[in-house]
């Protein structure tokens, strides 16, 4: 039941040391990764973090310049068909031919999968409310992710695979996605891999999250750990202070005088005696929201280039 | 059982199931004996991890709020009470802070503080009658 950090032999997803650039920019930088089977994996990154240019290694539509990449332990770019078989995914761009009906859009996507479950289709359809008649240049922006969702979920894939799924969406149809997340670890253990800028629902979903800055993967680990490690504390000083307090483990800074909000990583016993040894004293501390620590990270990662 | 979860307050999710499920007992909203839904339909109703699910039963059991029964599902254990009453007062506690903060910051002196609550309790028979 409970999922930790060390993949298990059999990971659906494994990345060692990928790295990638476009001409002399980095898009991935030493990237590691492992994502064990039944787990909802949660890909987090600003805009150019490199989050699809991963995702395209794992689909086979960018091979490995340095480093290699295995999903159910095959390269996806020399086993493109057994790789692709088991994988569902919806693209960023959602590219459907759109000149298509949904029914034949459905049926044409069908002739792919051996493994196409006709039935489960049919019931998403129906409850996704597409029309069957609509054409899909007609379909609104909610009703594309739904039948881009439709079309990945529907031959049961072992590994489903979002790129921000929810991207530009109203909330209906994103809670639409996150069910579909959810549905698919509840009904036999499959892996969902999934990339999203909104930290809510990484929080929400996922067993294991990773943050990737700049092409770099800067945390990783089980939700409950990169939980556990982080603590917002509230800094109280004798005098009040001109500068921010230096400490080790401490990501962020906020405040000034007497009072200081930092957000910091560690053990807390080892953060509190330093924050005592530097003349304060904590007067208030939580835990911090997995948008709080991103922020931090990020701000921290900034701070250090 | 309804519960709610915002996954923004930084409370990790496990443990907002936790003490949601703790108040609904605790308010007897929950009765000993009733049973509550199994890890996998809580969790697709309200779209959270089913391991999150889990984690939180788990510690819901060892806390003894909750007991399964193997092969049948989970329920609130009978032997609650004493320990409802335990968290009946933890409850008003956090309040009764709440409560006092604010008096504090209103200039209101702790004597007409317990006034008011008597005032209060008084209407509130009252108008219950």
């Amino acid at each position: 039941m409970k999922t930790d950090s060390s993949p298990p032999k059999d990971a659906a997803v494994e990345i060692r040391n990928l790295s990638r650039r476009f001409g002399a920019k980095p898009a991935l930088d030493d990237v590691i990764l492992a994502v064990g089977r039944g787990v909802v994996f949660g890909l987090v990154g600003e805009n150019g973090a490199g989050k699809t240019t991963l995702i395209k290694h794992l689909l086979g539509l960018l091979k490995a310049q340095s480093g290699s990449v295995r999903v159910f332990g095959l390269d996806p770019v020399t086993h493109p068909v057994e790789v692709l078989g088991r994988i569902g995914y919806l693209s960023e761009q959602r590219d459907l031919p759109l000149w298509m009906r949904v029914d034949e859009l459905l049926r044409y996507t069908r002739a792919f999968y051996p493994k196409w479950d006709a039935a489960y289709a049919e019931q998403l359809r129906d409850q996704f409310g597409l029309d069957p008649s609509a054409k899909v240049k007609n379909l609104s922006r909610g009703e594309c992710a739904k039948a881009g969702l439709l079309l990945a979920l529907a031959h049961r894939p072992d590994l489903l695979l979002l790129d921000e799924p929810s991207s530009g969406l109203d909330p209906v149809v994103r809670r639409d996605i996150l069910e579909a997340i959810i549905r698919t670890v509840v009904d036999e253990g499959r892996t969902v891999f999934f990339s999203s800028h909104l930290l809510d629902e990484i929080e929400r979903v996922s067993d294991q999250l990773a943050m990737m800055v700049n092409g770099r993967i800067v945390l990783s680990g089980s939700l409950d750990a990169v939980k556990d490690s982080h603590h917002r504390l509230t800094l109280r000083f004798e005098t009040p202070q001109t500068s921010p307090p230096a400490l080790a483990g401490v990501l962020s800074v906020n405040g000034g005088g007497r009072e200081w909000a930092v957000i910091c990583n560690g053990a807390l016993d080892e953060l509190k005696a330093a924050i005592e040894k530097a003349g304060a004293r904590v007067v208030d501390e939580g835990v911090p929201s997995l948008d709080e620590i991103f922020v931090a990270r990020v701000g921290a990662k900034s701070l250090n280039r | 059982m309804q519960i709610h979860i915002s996954p923004n307050d930084g409370v990790p999710i496990y443990l907002q199931i936790v003490k949601q499920v703790r108040y609904l007992v605790a308010s007897g909203r929950l009765s000993p004996g009733d049973e509550i839904p199994p890890i996998r339909v809580l969790a697709q109703q309200l779209v959270v991890n089913p391991n999150t699910v889990a984690r939180a039963y788990l510690e819901l059991e060892r806390a003894g709020v909750v007991t399964k029964r193997h092969g049948s599902g989970t329920y609130v254990s009978e032997a609650g009470s004493p320990l409802a009453r335990r968290e009946r007062l933890k409850i008003l506690t956090q309040r009764a802070d709440a409560l006092l903060a604010e008096a504090r910051h209103l200039d209101v002196e702790l004597d007409e503080v317990i006034k008011l609550l008597r005032e209060r309790q008084e209407v509130l028979t009252r108008t219950q009658k």
